[in-house]
């Protein structure tokens, strides 16, 4: 994609003339709209450094941990089921966990996927590497809007692994210096943040069904299953019901 | 041992990178596949809302009152002033004034 400049959109919520563009300018817009998230990304990246140095890691190991797998909640339940040494079997149970847990992702990529289909394949594959929770939904926002730069994709997600690994260093460094960060609500940033940004998404009566139905199976079947998979059964159920939900109602 | 304790974690830490990256290409590589039918289309339209739902669902109603004011208040603040900046802080203010008095 040619660095072809959208035309000055002043008013953010009305559709870009344009087509499809991976901007300077987009990348601009992705940091900015992850600004608010910062605060709690550094918090989080603390934690897992001290949490890390706890479990025995060294420097190397954890930063190598936050810059390559770069998913915090899933490097922060491979800690809690770290090992001392490492067999064949154990190695298997990680990467279960870990497929267990980033599983959402595989979600996120394929609701992008229409949006991101305008761009090569090699931009893509390279891009998705900083797929995060947070680049995500402030993406899923922006093109909600009618937004087409891919720049803030990518602007916002390598702008948070930036403050995610250099967060991991202090935390290493200072050890457990973060001991309470449930007093200040830091384990409920992410839903909090979620929640809000479900407002933007709401889309008039089409999503009621959907969105029902997803809550519910994921309801039970975290009460039922456990671990982390109630995501998927839930996300994939509400997509299902809104797949077979009668056309019409659609704007 | 030592070094032999260092590899066991860089292959660790490995196993982890590789199947991330997987989780985080293959909804994309995988869709390209898939036919873009009406019915896909909704499916995927309301796919963003219901990973939400999904993934806070069961966190709000474990997390008990805080949890389920913080996100009221949330949702609340968004809906009014349309920040999601505005909504963190509410919710995340809510959450450490509640766990202040012991709730």
């Amino acid at each position: 994609m040619s660095a072809m400049l959208p035309p000055e959109n002043t008013s953010a919520d009305h559709q870009p003339a344009t087509g499809p563009s991976f901007t300077l300018a987009g990348c601009r817009e992705g940091v900015r709209l992850m600004l608010p998230l910062v605060p709690g990304v550094i918090v989080f990246g603390v934690a897992f450094g001290a949490a890390a140095v706890a479990k025995g890691l060294g420097f190397t190991e954890t930063m190598m941990m936050s810059a390559l797998v770069y998913a915090g909640l899933s490097q922060m339940v491979a800690l809690e089921n770290w090992q001392a040494g490492w067999s064949i079997s154990s190695l298997a149970a990680l990467a279960l966990l870990t497929a267990a847990i980033n599983g959402r992702m595989v979600l996120q990529g394929a609701s992008l996927q229409p949006w991101l289909e305008p761009f090569p394949r090699a931009v893509n594959y390279g891009q998705l590497f900083f797929l995060t929770d947070a680049n995500w939904l402030i993406t899923e926002r922006y093109r909600a809007r009618g937004g087409h730069d891919l720049g803030v994709l990518v602007g916002a997600g390598i702008g948070f692994w930036v403050i995610w690994v250099l967060a991991t260093m202090p935390g290493h460094l200072a050890g457990a210096l973060v001991t309470e960060p449930r007093r200040f609500g830091l384990d409920l940033l992410m839903p909090i943040y979620f929640t809000a940004m479900m407002i933007p998404l709401w889309k008039g009566r089409v999503v009621v069904l959907p969105w029902l139905v997803a809550g519910a199976v994921a309801l039970v079947s975290s009460q039922m299953i456990g671990g982390y998979s109630y995501v998927i059964l839930g996300a994939l159920s509400g997509a299902l019901a809104g797949a077979l939900a009668p056309d019409g109602s659609e704007p | 041992m030592s070094e032999a304790a260092t590899l066991g974690v860089m292959v660790a830490i490995g196993v982890m990178a590789f199947v991330t990256y997987l989780c985080r290409i293959s909804g994309y590589a995988l869709m390209r596949y898939v036919p873009l039918t009406p019915r896909v289309r909704r499916g995927l339209n309301v796919l963003p809302g219901c990973i939400i739902i999904s993934a806070i669902a069961p966190i709000a109603l474990r997390g008990g009152t805080t949890a389920l004011a913080a996100l009221a208040i949330a949702i609340l603040v968004m809906i009014w002033r349309r920040s999601e900046l505005l909504a963190l802080v509410a919710g995340l203010l809510v959450v450490t004034g509640l766990r202040a008095f012991g709730l």
